[in-house]
């Protein structure tokens, strides 16, 4: 692998930027490896790096049906954080985070991570209550987290409006200084250049179509390229996990749903945190294009059409004019849709399955993004190991029977 | 945004209407006498079917009644819709 | 700036669209100009010349316009000042007004002089991606370098500014429906639009232009031996004249979703500036539902790359056609075309009437005879096998240098310089199937005309016509047109008969098919210097997408995501295909096996003000007030939201703290008698035989045993086991019940009745209706509220004997009907009274007049809390089971209901759950904070291990100190313990586990 410096661009800008290596082959799939992971999102190609990198297990493929990174890697708003309530999650979250945080480096990537900040704002008494519960557990976790008057509010985003005559006046907000975003894209860049110089092969349009068993464990996969034998096979499909399920016999807690996202046309530095508010549900942030980058929830009905419908945009807008009245004539210039799995308990599946040498990774909902690296860190090790790490043991599938449920709904926004 | 139709009042639309998720999910007569993996695949595991899929909508904004439609969640083409309970529709709008 | 020398003189050409009589001034970068009506901010200042107007996104290249319309990658601007501004607008787009102001973006200090401009020089270091490459940082402090850097790469990117101000203007939302939409009022649309009206059809047709006519406004064309635009008059008249057609001009369609649902955005008070007129909306968004649609949203032109094709002065050839032929400007004195397709001769013809000097470079060997001799003939000097290598001058044109091109767009040979100061350049045309590619259509490549086309929609509904089909000929527009707008209505059901219109057109002799050209490269000395631009507005050049297949970024997403080509704000409109093309020639492979990105919405940029449309301020959610809202706000309530509702969340008088407000409405309701307005509560009337077994089903207590003119708690599941409401329901009948809910569920209590009731239990014959809003609750609530209430004319027996603690009475309260619950949640003796909704107010009155203290909603809180009483969203957050809070009394064991099987789990059945306790600091003086954590260690290092945390907790005016109540884990086996909750910085509070109950723990006051 050829080391990314500025030393390098300068040394390549003599010869015109001819002579820059692949950043990662495309090899045709060998008929046999150690491990298959399924799907190269920014999960799946974590797990694959890791495995090479943590676990000295290097004879593995990466089958993505598309383009890599295509799915919700290349679609998400790219916020990360770890602000999360409960013990389990704060864990996973917050090793993600500290991944992250020396990500660039170890990828020789450079990820653009910008840790300028994560606002989640609270509009009632009731949101007050839950934030105050929320800072205080995150603390406890040893996670930065802290309470934000609205004028505090307001000196860190000027553009917010925290007059008291909006419908839904901001009363306050917790802030974690050390989320932000990054680039999505270079992060599945960076660790499929990393896993491939480390020697996994990344097979881009190769769809599994069937996963071989025999005698309750797995053998293999078909796909549109063959079959491939693996003796372990890792699924890490966001937005396809229950087909994949299907295919090996067995049912996931999940449902999957549109989720929609959507920039703005570029401007110059207007806002320089992400601002998240669950009770107006819309949430913001700048990306260094100078893009509003907006989110919202997702739509209701189940559907793996990577697309929504238009009261979802319409809904989420009225929602960002009422927070930021100067955005009003700004312009949306481009809206998408992902798949997003989403679990009864708004928590992710890092398990070990009812076929052996099988593993699943899923149902991050609409959050993924910002686990990436500690999702691939802790299946890496589940696989390698056949046997959850701790970060992921919480996770299994088998809460759903043992009712250990990890509900990051938070409560019901009931008051009486 | 999907237009509906609700076997009860015609055509509306997707707005005025709530989803329920997948169909056929009948809650067990006798919840004790299961396993725990059996209760859990009544209350969480889902077929979340890519392709055509029987689901619930009620009329949310409208006559408030359940029925079920079958919709392809690639395409989200939709046609078919059933009431419950022998509810028959009065008339189609 | 000196004069609009470049605008036509009268009678050079037809006038095309712009009214010479009506000049209106304008200002651009504090200078003034003078345009005429008719005109767009483009045409206008092109009048002045090709001069600079923007600043490139990476390089900060001098720009100037580029296109004429959507297309448009360069002319960026920023219209307007203050809360009127808007970033970003295109030019091209603009309509003209009087005394409208705009500026250059993404310069500083000026657009002719931008110190960015540095990072043009700079650009070897600066390839596609190289951001991805450094500022990893090294060593310690990873990532501390591009933090350093991180600042000064947002300043340089984005291109124009927020406002500063909250926009001033309105806009509006209108729903249509239809049995066709035509999207595209060219000769395609207008022609299909003709056809299905005269079927009968309700048909709409939008434009995004200021008139309709789409290519036809450039003027040059006839239809039936007369300007073609008489047609376009004569087909307006004629939908005019139609029964059901709108004809909807500055309207652009933004997207297209499930089941034909279009989005369009019409200008309205838009184009009058900040001077409109105050009864207009500035936009209007329509929502049209239509039964079919057809697009006719015609095609872009698309350039091919050379070097410098960025300079100013150099335009796509149709966009020279249409600023000559429509608003009487040629920007320059002498042109060269360079095309490798036939519609660079009608400009050529065009520019030569208007008596400009054409070099014409056909990169086809043999240039289409026809086409070649007449332009010969109108003295265009045409260059057989030639194409543009490069364009001399920086800030504009000063020249060119054609060549012989060779099929892989080599230059062979030596270079021959130009004289010209205007360059149009014809690539081809790119079908704008956008919408088409929204419902989901597959574009599919055209081999013979070189591009993209829609797949056939018409499954879903959607027809194409025109150019969008790859249709070059003004024949096959209106032929195709026809055909989509007859079909489309009779797929609509409108099967009235027509005939089809025999048109004669000018189309001429056949021409010769394109010869595809993507870029001109070359290996002579010079033909390196000056990039060659693929995305002009985001600076991505040939050599960065031969960079990018070298790295393997060949998937067109990454070609994209990695250059960021056609990621601007013209989303590539002119970009994309060539970008995908030259990634073809670098790996061998075709366009189509390239493929494209996918289009998503919307078509054009949309103003988040138009999305939003009214639900704004007060109107952005529904306030929901009760009908004694009035005597609140004038009595010094402090309202807080609940849901939609505003509640009171206590009375202040003068001059009093919040703090002792609610302390004083404490005291009244334990020492005396206090009021609250419990209108809010969801209520719920359930009718039928079936009730009790309902109730059994979605309570976990028994309800066999509720006797008429008795009330009892329940608590709800759902399946999970997990609690997620509570309230009182009372029998007021043998068959009618009234469910009382939170007032944050009322609707999804509701909403799951029903579920049920229909989908799984359609045998019970029950119904559930909402009454919510039909009553006024007056709570009544004291050691004096017995006095109060028997005060009350009324029918009704207050004493203790005829109406005991947990009853219901009904009767008449001041001449209203009631229906009156003796429930408790303050633990004093209580009475909820409803009448009819109107009454409140009177009721309240009453109750206020008799020496009742009204309360809100914290003190009530404090009241209950002290009692022990939970409240479903504090004391639990969907994880927390009638067993956790300590509630097995409010259980049955006699019988199944929602969520009880999930109890006996593993997980849910331990003993040592989070349960609920109540808390007594140590230091009776100290409030526990509220989400306080608790921890058995309060030195421990974070990680700690946390047991539960404080869900309620407050200085009782009633108790000497303060209490709380906790979720803790194994709490009730703890009972006694000492334990910390942490304050938020740091230390802890020591307290002791004890019961939560802290007043009047056997009942007796609010039995009494």
């Amino acid at each position: 692998m050829q080391r990314y410096s500025i030393f390098s661009l300068a040394r390549n800008a003599l010869t015109g930027h001819r002579n820059w290596p692949q950043a990662w082959r495309s090899p045709a799939p060998k008929p046999e490896y150690d491990v298959v992971i399924v799907g190269g999102g920014g999960h799946g190609l974590a797990t694959a790096y890791y495995l090479a990198a943590e676990h000295g297990i290097a004879n593995v493929a990466v089958l993505e049906k598309g383009w890599l990174g295509g799915g919700n890697t290349g679609r998400n708003t790219t916020i990360i954080r770890s602000n999360y309530l409960w013990d389990e999650s704060a864990a996973i979250y917050e090793k993600a985070l500290q991944l992250y945080e020396g990500l660039s480096r170890e990828l020789n990537f450079n990820i653009m991570l910008s840790q300028r900040g994560v606002l989640n704002l609270a509009h009632n008494e009731h949101d007050l209550k839950e934030m105050a519960r929320r800072v205080r557990a995150i603390r406890g976790n040893g996670i930065d987290s802290e309470i934000l008057s609205p004028a505090e509010i307001k000196k860190l985003v000027p553009a917010i409006n925290v007059s008291k005559d909006m419908r839904y006046p901001i009363l306050g907000a917790s802030l974690q200084r050390r989320g932000g975003v990054a680039r999505h894209d270079a992060v599945a860049w960076g660790f499929a250049r990393g896993a491939d110089a480390r020697g996994v092969d990344i097979v881009q349009n190769c769809e599994v179509t069937g996963i071989d068993r025999k005698g309750g464990r797995v053998t293999g996969v078909r796909t549109s390229l063959g079959p491939i034998k693996a003796g372990k096979v890792g699924v890490v499909v966001a937005g396809h996990a229950s087909v994949l399920a299907g295919m090996a016999g067995f049912r996931l807690p999940i449902d999957s749903h549109p989720l929609q996202a959507m920039v703005s046309e570029p401007i110059k530095p207007i806002l320089d945190c992400v601002v998240m508010s669950n009770a107006v549900h819309v949430y913001v942030s700048q990306s260094d294009k100078g893009e509003l980058v907006i989110g919202a929830g997702i739509d209701s009905f189940n559907s793996y059409a990577q697309r929504g419908s238009w009261q979802i945009i319409e809904g989420q807008m009225g929602a960002l004019v009422e927070l930021f009245p100067v955005f009003s004539r700004l312009r949306l210039m481009r809206s998408w849709g992902g798949i997003v799995d989403t679990c009864p308990d708004a928590s992710p599946i890092l398990s070990k399955t009812p076929v052996e040498g099988l593993y699943f990774n899923c149902g991050w909902g609409t959050g993924g993004f910002k686990a990436t690296p500690g999702s691939g860190w802790a299946f890496a090790h589940t696989i390698a190991r056949d046997e959850p790490h701790p970060l992921a043991a919480p996770f299994s599938l088998d809460r759903f029977t043992t009712g250990a449920l990890i509900d990051e709904h938070g409560a019901a926004a009931v008051a009486h | 945004m999907l237009l509906i139709r609700c076997p009860y009042c015609g055509l509306r639309d997707e707005s005025e209407f709530s989803y329920g998720g997948e169909a056929d999910i009948a809650r067990p007569l006798e919840p004790e006498t299961l396993t725990d993996a059996e209760w859990a695949d009544y209350v969480f595991l889902r077929t979340n079917t890519k392709g055509r899929f029987r689901e619930q909508w009620v009329h949310a904004h409208g006559c408030g009644r359940w029925f079920t439609l079958v919709r392809d969640t690639v395409t989200h083409a939709h046609g078919e819709t059933g009431v419950f309970g022998g509810v028959e529709p009065e008339a189609d709008g | 700036m000196s004069g609009p020398q470049f605008r036509l003189p009268a009678d050079t050409l037809p006038d095309g669209r712009i009214d010479r009589e009506a000049p209106l001034g304008f200002s651009f970068n504090g200078e003034s100009f003078t345009g005429y009506a008719g005109d767009t901010l483009a045409s206008a200042l092109l009048a002045y010349g090709a001069f600079p107007l923007a600043r490139s996104f990476k390089y900060h290249r001098p720009r100037g316009i580029f296109g004429a319309g959507a297309e448009e990658p360069n002319a960026l601007v920023q219209l307007e000042t203050g809360g009127y501004s808007q970033p970003n607008l295109r030019a091209t787009q603009i309509e003209l007004y009087g005394g409208l102001s705009a500026a250059s973006v993404n310069a500083w200090p000026s657009v002719d002089f931008d110190l960015m401009r540095v990072n043009d020089w700079l650009s070897p270091i600066f390839p596609s991606g190289f951001y991805y490459k450094t500022f990893m940082g090294a060593g310690v402090g990873a990532g501390r370098w591009w933090r350093l850097f991180e600042p000064f790469i947002r300043r340089a990117a984005g291109f124009g500014r927020a406002p500063t101000a909250p926009d001033p203007d309105r806009y509006e939302r209108m729903n249509a429906h239809c049995d066709v939409l035509v999207v595209g009022a060219g000769p395609a649309g207008l022609s299909a639009a003709l056809a299905a009206a005269n079927r009968g059809g309700r048909v709409i047709l939008v434009d995004d232009q200021t008139e309709p006519g789409g290519d036809l406004l450039a003027g040059d064309r006839r239809i039936d031996d007369a300007p073609a635009m008489d047609w376009v008059a004569a087909a307006l008249e004629r939908l005019g004249a139609a029964p059901d057609a709108t004809v909807l001009a500055r309207t652009a369609v933004a997207g297209l979703y499930d089941d034909n649902f279009a989005t369009a955005v019409e200008s309205v008070g838009d184009r009058f500036g900040p001077g409109a007129p105050d009864h207009l909306p500035r936009l209007r968004l329509w929502r049209i539902r239509a039964r079919q649609i057809v697009l006719a949203t015609g095609a872009h032109e698309r350039p091919y790359a050379f070097a410098n094709n960025d300079t100013p002065g150099t335009m796509l050839g149709n966009a020279i056609r249409h600023y000559a032929g429509r608003y009487a400007v040629v920007p320059g004195r002498q042109a060269l075309l360079g095309t490798d397709n036939d519609s660079a001769y009608r400009t050529a013809l065009l520019l030569a009437r208007a008596g400009i000097p054409v070099t014409l470079a056909d990169a086809r060997e043999t240039p289409p005879s026809a086409l070649a001799d007449a332009a010969r003939q109108a003295g265009v000097d045409v260059e057989a096998g030639c194409a543009i290598s490069a364009v001399l001058g920086d800030r504009r044109v000063r020249g060119a240098k054609i060549g012989r091109v060779l099929p892989d767009g080599e230059i062979s040979g030596a270079l021959r310089p130009v004289e010209a100061d205007l360059v149009g350049v014809s690539g081809g045309w790119n079908p704008a199937l956008h919408l088409a590619s929204h419902r989901g259509a597959r574009p599919v490549w055209n081999e013979a005309q070189t591009c993209f086309v829609p797949d056939d929609l018409t499954a879903l509904g959607l027809r194409t016509a025109g150019a969008v089909t790859g249709a070059g000929s003004l024949a096959d527009c209106l032929e195709q047109g026809y055909a989509a707008g007859r079909d489309a209505a009779r797929a609509a059901g409108r099967t009235k008969r027509t005939r089809k219109p025999d048109l004669k057109t000018d189309d001429g002799a056949a021409g010769a098919p394109i010869r595809p050209l993507w870029a001109v490269t070359g290996r002579q000395p010079g033909s390196r210097r000056g990039k060659a631009f693929v995305d002009l507005q985001n600076d991505v050049t040939v050599k960065d997408v031969a960079l990018a297949a070298r790295e393997n970024y060949r998937s067109v997403e990454h070609l994209k995501r990695y250059t960021t080509l056609g990621m601007g704000t013209d989303q590539g409109k002119t970009a994309n295909v060539i970008g995908l093309a030259l990634m073809g020639v670098e790996t061998g492979r075709s366009p189509e096996a390239v493929g494209t990105t996918t289009f998503r919405p919307p078509y054009t940029p949309v103003p988040f003000g138009a999305l939003a449309g009214r639900d704004r301020g007060a109107l952005f959610d529904p306030v929901r007030e009760t009908p004694m809202f009035d005597w609140h706000a004038a009595n010094g309530a402090v309202f807080e939201d609940v849901g939609q509702w505003k509640r009171p969340y206590a009375y202040r008088r003068d001059g009093e703290s919040l703090e002792a407000a609610i302390g004083r409405e404490v005291r009244a309701v334990r020492n005396a008698a206090g009021v609250m307005d419990a209108s809010t509560l969801g209520k719920i009337d359930l009718k039928g035989p079936d009730v009790v077994t309902l109730l059994n089903r979605v309570y976990t207590n028994d309800w066999e045993t509720l006797k008429v003119g008795r009330a009892r708690y329940g608590l709800m599941c759902h399946e999970d086991g997990m609690i997620f409401d509570d309230g009182v329901t009372a029998r007021l009948a043998d068959d009618h019940y009234v469910m009382t809910t939170t007032t944050g569920n009322a609707v999804t209590v509701l909403n799951w009745l029903e579920m049920w009731l229909q989908t799984e239990w359609p045998e019970l014959r029950v119904f559930a209706t909402s009454v919510t809003e039909a009553w006024a609750t007056a709570t009544v609530a004291g050691p004096e509220a017995r006095r109060l209430v028997s005060g009350l004319d009324s029918d009704i027996d207050w004493s203790d004997d005829a109406f005991p603690h947990m009853a219901v009475r009904t009767g008449t309260v001041l001449g209203a009907p009631a229906r009156v619950f003796r429930v408790s949640f303050s633990g004093e003796a209580s009475w909820e009274i409803n009448v009819p909704a109107h009454c409140g107010p009177a009721l309240w009155q009453a109750l206020i007049d008799g020496g009742a203290t009204p309360y809100g909603t914290e003190a009530m809180h404090v009241l209950r809390a002290e009692k022990g009483f939970i409240i479903v969203g504090q004391e639990t957050d969907g994880t927390v089971t009638p067993h956790d809070l300590g509630m097995g009394w409010a259980v049955s064991k006699r019988k199944d209901f929602i969520g009880k099987r999930s109890w006996s789990r593993p997980d849910t059945a331990r003993p040592d759950r989070k349960h609920l306790v109540g808390l007594l600091p140590l230091d009776s003086g100290t409030v526990l904070p509220e989400g306080g954590q608790i921890v058995a260690d309060p030195e421990q290092e974070p990680p700690v291990t946390m047991l539960g945390h404080v869900t309620s907790s407050y200085k009782s005016p009633s108790l000497d100190g303060s209490f709380a109540l906790a979720l803790l884990k194994n709490g009730r086996n703890r009972m006694g313990d000492t334990v910390h909750v942490l304050r938020l910085d740091e230390g802890a509070d020591a307290a002791r586990v004890v019961a939560p109950a802290f007043y009047d723990k056997d009942g007796g006051r609010m039995r009494g």
